[in-house]
């Protein structure tokens, strides 16, 4: 039907390209079958929905096959594995689903490739726990927005269109301008400008020391002594005139990724962070914002939580789920020669590469995933939200969005392909 | 095909039978009259065994996103606990926030067949229910959140015409798959973003201006007159508070004829009295209760041992961290449409607290007169998990059994307590009632929690064992839809239940203001914040069954 289906346009398209799922785009569609994004696209959704997936057949060892023959081949592969590995795990509601019930039915263990931002994550909320707000409430309510050692811009391309600054707020005693503080080096700000955006601060210092940086702004805010001038190349006093004005804030949000904190004990400032939130809830409100969850993320965790009872990194090696975020790293495992098999799933994007590795690798990838040794066994998949319908949770874990068809292809969904694994074994 | 329960001691208050000896009839998952002639496929011989219809769960926290926070934040309550996979059943565990799988063998081998989801905010009902969805076994169904979300609030601030918000009651019940809408601290949670730490039933919202007892009625009368079945579900203002039971008694004044649900009651009978200045409110509050037949209740009782509390009160939880136990929580504001807060808690019977609170539990059970009521409910997980159900009901149905309970917790509390002095035991029958029957007619549930001629069969089959711990831990059999799901208290089918939802009349109207204020303030466009049926049938691979609602007035 592809190729000869009349030219339509889309509207309110959610988009899996980011976390951030928005869902106000509108895709045309021509009648060739290639797809255009033609209203509030960015740099990512305009690639990953342009982009052509024709042509792509399932192989074994690089041989074109049937899809048929490609699952009996997985299933072989799954059934002969005494520690299979399922990772990567980029994939919509029901493709985890799927990953998950063959992970139970076949011993496996599950993880998913961008795990590790996430555990500094969890680590704080498995230790601490925080308060956290989400993208509406920022959107409408915020005042302060203090941006922590994160390129937003660059991983959310629309963040600040979207939530820094909309046209209006939902309450008039929210601040007609907000005040936008930065911290950290190299960050795009370009984003923070317009009628609502008022005073732009600008705190650089090495990414590896944001965690010396929050530390000295919550003891300047707890009102503890601090000695020096200076921290990280940030004037003490510059911290001191943040506190003051988080202080004085009604509803000051911090946001952060946890992938852009990949330096040692990363996960520190990730608590400090939400320490900073705590103390100032004391007296006036205030909020934790975490971004990332692309490449289906924050589904992945999620949906193992609910299922498993623990969030990602669980082995079913023993028939019960085992949850040790330090042993069931697939990428450490894979590294460490643990594992007989590995099963990768990258249905969204094509940079999700598999971890190199020389025991035998199964790839459900989107036609175009960099991949660079040749796996035993690639079937091309659709990407939700574009080749099929599907559902993704959104970076806050709280709004979940459903995704269309566009019918960029007929490539089968994840879930297809490994529910017709499962039933076989 | 043809089944009987033969012989069986049959326990169906909705038609009145108190423990007769009777045959059951089963088919295509029916039950239907005593066929003429048609032959017997498959008969249950159950002399002396007591049969009742699947209990019916109406208020525990099994889907959504605080559950997942839960999860998360809580590997070490969960280590210990996990359950393997067998050839059926998939793999899972947990203890205060199991898996949803476990929790639907344990509540199917508990014997219960439907379990509703009181507290589902719209903005994540899809994700409520995909975590309803992978819970097998029982039927589901959720609630809707509304009350703090800035919608409503304004539709209330700005004195919209009645019509119209009863228009956006019904839309939103519609666009998130919900049978009932609830009630969370009316207005508190709103406030508690714009920095009030308490707001009692007169109290403005320092924004909208309106009071908790404006959005309790407001809500309450559009329910009654959108038809829906299951009256505004209340959890009140200032929850756990020492002396919020002049706040609950004032609730159930301000509702004046209008039929409402309070839930968890107990976290809202506290008083003031003693020298630690927290006693029980349990006796005024049942007295209250037993004089407006408009109310029911049901009780959200505390048991012993560790559990974590998750709640959409974001303003009392928050409150509540002080008491967090481990010392780790979540609070949180969600999407300009209501907030959660998730504190584990541990529950301990040395505690002076925790100990009356076990008292004021089962103080309202004793003293609530009208078992149709009240319903039985730990308010799961907050005030213990589900599975504790069979002890808390041992507790009501044995005297001696609770008075040497009584004996271990704190002497102090069990002194403040009159307890010791409430000799009611619970029938198997009022059992029957709390379980399934009040539940079923409360929820509007026309073929569930009953047994006669056309209902669903749903059935649980108990030895009638004198520990009745042991009796309800492990039903001999469990019948949901006509198939037999539980054989000694264990899974050997595996089901997927249907998602009960109501739909009340609306004027598609309203769509037009909806659509400005999601395109206008929203992150989510109007039309993705909708649920479809596809996503609940095609999607989870689950079905959905809409009760009947009465016609709009």
């Amino acid at each position: 039907m592809s190729e000869h289906a009349a030219s339509q346009s889309f509207t309110n398209v959610p988009c899996p390209f980011c976390g951030m799922l928005c869902d106000d785009l509108e895709v045309a569609r021509s009648d060739a079958g290639s797809l255009k994004v033609i209203k509030n696209g960015c740099p990512k959704s305009s690639s990953g929905f342009a982009r052509s997936v024709s042509g792509a057949k399932p192989q074994i060892s690089g041989r074109d096959v049937e899809l048929s023959e490609a699952i009996q081949k997985v299933s072989e592969l799954v059934r002969a594995a005494k520690q299979p590995l399922y990772s990567g795990s980029a994939t919509d509601v029901d493709g985890m689903r799927a990953i998950m019930a063959l992970a139970d039915r076949s011993g496996g263990t599950v993880d998913h490739a961008l795990s590790a931002a996430l555990e500094r994550n969890l680590s704080v909320l498995q230790s601490a726990g925080w308060i956290m707000s989400t993208l509406t409430e920022v959107r409408n309510r915020a005042d302060v927005i203090v941006i922590v050692g994160t390129d937003v811009q660059k991983m959310h391309p629309r963040f600040f269109e979207r939530i820094v600054c909309p046209p209006e707020s939902m309450f008039d005693t929210t601040p007609e301008k907000r005040t936008i503080v930065f911290i950290g080096e190299g960050l795009d700000t370009s984003g923070a400008v317009g009628p609502r955006i008022g005073d732009v601060i600008t705190l650089p210092c090495p990414s590896d020391q944001i965690g010396d940086v929050l530390s000295v702004l919550r003891a300047r805010l707890r009102d503890f002594p601090v000695s020096g001038q200076d921290v990280a190349g940030i004037a003490i006093s510059d911290l001191e005139s943040l506190a003051a004005l988080l202080r004085d804030a009604h509803y000051s949000v911090l946001v952060w990724s946890p992938a852009a904190f990949d330096f040692a004990n990363g996960h520190l400032a990730v608590h400090t962070i939400s320490e900073i939130v705590k103390d100032l809830n004391t007296t006036t409100r205030s909020g934790g914002l975490t971004l990332g969850g692309n490449e289906g993320l924050t589904t992945a965790s999620s949906l193992c939580s609910w299922q498993s009872g623990f969030p990602l990194r669980v082995s079913y090696a023993t028939g019960k789920p085992d949850y040790d975020p330090a042993i069931y790293s697939v990428d450490r495992m894979v590294t460490d020669g643990e594992g007989d098999l590995l099963v990768w799933v990258a249905s969204i994007s094509t940079q999700l590469a598999p971890p190199e590795t020389n025991i035998p690798t199964v790839v459900l990838g989107t036609p175009g995933l960099q991949v660079k040794r040749q796996p035993e066994v690639f079937i091309p998949v659709g990407t939700p939200g574009v080749d099929h319908v599907g559902r993704l949770i959104r970076v806050d874990s709280v709004v979940s969005l459903p995704l269309q068809n566009l019918h960029r292809s007929e490539l089968p969904r994840v879930a297809d392909v490994l529910q017709a694994v499962r039933a076989t074994l | 095909m043809l089944i009987k329960l033969a012989n069986a001691k049959v326990y169906d208050p909705a038609n009145g039978i108190d423990g007769e000896v009777r045959d059951i009839y089963i088919q295509d998952g029916r039950i239907v009259s005593p066929p003429a002639d048609a032959r017997v496929d498959q008969e249950y011989g159950l002399r002396g065994r007591v049969v009742m219809a699947g209990a019916i769960d109406p208020h525990t926290h099994i889907g959504g996103g605080k559950m997942t926070i839960g999860r998360m934040m809580l590997p070490d309550d969960h280590r210990g606990h996990e359950v393997a996979h067998t050839d059926i059943t998939r793999a899972g565990g947990g203890h205060a926030v199991p898996s949803t799988l476990t929790t639907g063998y344990r509540y199917a081998e508990m014997g219960y067949t439907a379990c509703f989801e009181p507290a589902m905010l719209p903005a994540n009902a899809r994700q409520a229910h995909m975590e309803m969805g992978d819970t097998p076994m029982v039927d589901k169904g959720a609630f809707a959140m509304l009350g703090s979300d800035d919608f409503f609030l304004r539709q209330l601030a700005g004195r919209q015409d009645f019509a119209a918000i009863k228009d956006y009651i019904a839309w939103t019940m519609h666009a998130s798959q919900a049978i009932a809408v609830k009630v969370v601290n009316p207005g508190g949670i709103s406030a508690f973003k714009f920095n009030q730490r308490k707001l009692d039933l007169d109290e403005q919202n320092s924004y909208y201006g309106v009071t908790p007892r404006d959005i309790l009625v407001t809500l309450a009368r559009g329910l009654k007159e959108l038809g829906v079945a299951h009256p505004l579900h209340v959890h009140g203002c200032n929850l756990g508070v020492p002396g919020n039971v002049e706040t609950t008694l004032n609730t159930i004044r301000a509702m004046e004829d209008l039929p409402v649900h309070l839930t968890h009651i107990q976290f809202h009978s506290y008083g003031t009295e003693g020298d630690r200045k927290f006693s029980s409110g349990a006796a005024r509050v049942a007295e209250m209760v037993n004089q407006h037949k408009n109310v029911s209740i049901d009780v959200g009782q505390v048991l012993f041992g560790q559990t974590c509390t998750a709640s959409g009160d974001s303003m009392r939880q928050y409150g509540n961290t002080k008491s967090a136990h481990p010392n780790k929580w979540v609070v949180m504001d969600i999407e300009c449409d209501a907030g959660c807060g998730v504190v584990p808690m541990r529950y301990r019977d040395k505690s002076f607290v925790n100990a009356l609170q076990w008292a004021i539990g089962l103080e309202t059970f004793l003293l609530i007169d009208d078992p149709w009521r009240i319903f039985l409910t730990t308010d799961h997980p907050n005030g213990a998990p589900f599975t504790c159900y069979p002890h808390l009901i041992r507790l009501l149905m044995d005297k001696g059994f609770r008075n040497d309970m009584m004996q271990k917790i704190n002497p102090d509390a069990a002194a403040s307590s009159t307890l010791s002095t409430l000799d009611r035991e619970y029938t198997l029958y009022e059992i029957a009632i709390m379980t399934r029957a009040g539940p079923a007619r409360s929820l509007g549930l026309r073929d569930r929690g009953h047994l006669g001629v056309g209902a669903c069969a749903d059935i649980t089959v108990y030895e009638d064992n004198p520990d009745r711990e042991a009796m309800f831990a492990t039903p001999l059999f469990v019948f949901k839809n006509g198939e037999l799901i539980v054989r000694n208290g264990k899974v050997v089918h595996v089901t997927q239940g249907a998602t009960h939802v109501a739909r009340p009349d609306y004027d598609p109207g309203i769509e037009r203001s909806l659509k400005d204020y999601f395109s206008r303030y929203g992150t989510v466009a109007m039309e993705n914040f909708k649920l479809s049926d596809e996503e609940i049938i095609g999607g989870d691979h689950g079905s959905i069954i809409i009760q009947p609602t009465g016609a709009r007035v």
